[in-house]
């Protein structure tokens, strides 16, 4: 009879985990406590030990994107500063509609023609989160996307901080 | 590839003609790979001017590791762009590897390649920033690595296009950067592109795999890391 009741007891267990699995879908992370220097500083007030970069450097500053934590956009069309992409200049504008980004749009890009993009948002599993911080240590090599991506990136980031 | 490459060696002896057999062959790779360009292996094979069954060895064995590469990803690597094929996720990481391996070859100890930004380490402990990808002028995290490849995917963008191959009319853009760090180059780029292209989710994806760390950085400037990352991390 024990061991019976044990075995329900332990089905009963995990029903109730798959289920609140399902009906839960958001993010589920352990955020870590940022100590230290906070979010990382606009670009022209920056004291960070340039490193050695393989990339393009910038020709204008670039403001960082503040971590949003749990906020909305605002509703309206943002925007981004016009970046370098090696190439050519790439520009974004972003669309917000119910708080979301409903479009971004390339406003500048080297051969000048427009189109808009579509976003997708997906939920994730279980793993530590932290915003992103300025680290001003020497390093000896450097990981990133490529020139474009970066530029995109940019663009799209200043656009976004407007709309905040 | 049309892409920078810095190679750095640090051992005792050092001959520039060495040094300068790793920049041809980058040379070779981007004239065999590079879709951008008219006369290259791949667009000739796009054109259908060559079949993939009479394409030379590099070219036959960069494709079947993509299609491996497919297989182990449940299609979220994909070298295929329509009715084209585009190594380029994949080749990359490969090429490093390879000309990683050609150092060893020639007796070096103590070194790394870098090409744009994806980097395979030997030798001893090196240093490697995570660039911010808000502003390329930052670091926001710093790992030390000794052997392992680092690679940081990003917004992959063709033409005015920003490419998801998963759904080629709706590109991933929840997520601006991600960046692996694997047994080697290889590993860690492939590994890197496929869990892009899952957006988010794709962090999760690193998570599983045995033997890989990563750091993805969202549109807002939040970070999701693997909690094996800080074993890597310095600062």
């Amino acid at each position: 009879m024990k061991k019976l009741l044990l075995s329900l007891g332990v089905i009963g267990t995990f029903a109730i985990y798959g289920l609140s699995q399902q009906s839960s879908p958001e993010l589920a992370m352990m955020p870590v406590p940022t100590t230290g220097p906070s979010p990382v500083p606009d670009n022209s007030g920056s004291a960070a030990t340039p490193a050695p970069t393989s990339g393009q450097s910038s020709s204008q500053p670039v403001p960082t994107v503040p971590p949003v934590t749990g906020g909305q956009y605002k509703n309206g069309q943002y925007t981004g500063s016009v970046a370098d992409a090696y190439y050519g200049n790439i520009q974004v504008k972003a669309i917000i509609t119910n708080g979301l980004i409903s479009d971004v749009q390339f406003l500048q890009y080297p051969n000048d023609r427009r189109t808009s993009i579509m976003i997708n948002t997906q939920a994730m599993p279980l793993l530590r989160s932290e915003a992103i911080t300025a680290q001003s240590a020497n390093v000896d090599i450097i990981s990133g996307a490529t020139d474009s991506s970066q530029a995109f990136v940019e663009s799209l980031g200043s656009a976004l901080a407007q709309a905040k | 590839m049309d892409m920078p490459v810095v190679v750095e060696v640090v051992d005792d002896k050092v001959r520039q003609e060495d040094i300068e057999k790793i920049f041809e062959y980058f040379k070779y790779i981007d004239d065999k790979f590079s879709t951008f360009k008219e006369d290259s292996e791949i667009t000739r094979i796009n054109r259908g001017e060559i079949k993939r069954e009479s394409s030379s060895n590099d070219m036959q064995e960069v494709l079947r590791l993509c299609d491996e590469t497919e297989a182990e990803t449940d299609g979220y690597f994909t070298m295929h762009r329509g009715e084209k094929l585009d190594p380029l996720g994949l080749v990359k990481g490969w090429a490093i590897w390879k000309a990683a391996g050609q150092l060893k070859d020639m007796g070096y100890k103590k070194y790394y390649v870098d090409a744009g930004g994806d980097i395979q380490t030997a030798g001893r402990k090196w240093r490697v920033g995570i660039r911010n990808p808000f502003n390329r002028n930052e670091n926001v995290r710093i790992v030390e690595v000794d052997g392992q490849g680092v690679a940081t995917s990003g917004t992959y963008i063709r033409g005015q296009h920003v490419v998801n191959p998963k759904k080629l009319d709706e590109p991933i853009t929840e997520i601006v950067s991600l960046s692996v760090i694997g047994p080697n180059i290889y590993e860690a780029d492939r590994m890197a592109t496929a869990a892009f292209a899952m957006g988010k989710l794709g962090i999760g994806f690193i998570s599983k795999l045995k033997g890989f760390e990563g750091y993805m950085i969202s549109k807002d400037g939040v970070a999701t890391f693997t909690p094996g990352w800080e074993k890597y991390a310095i600062h």
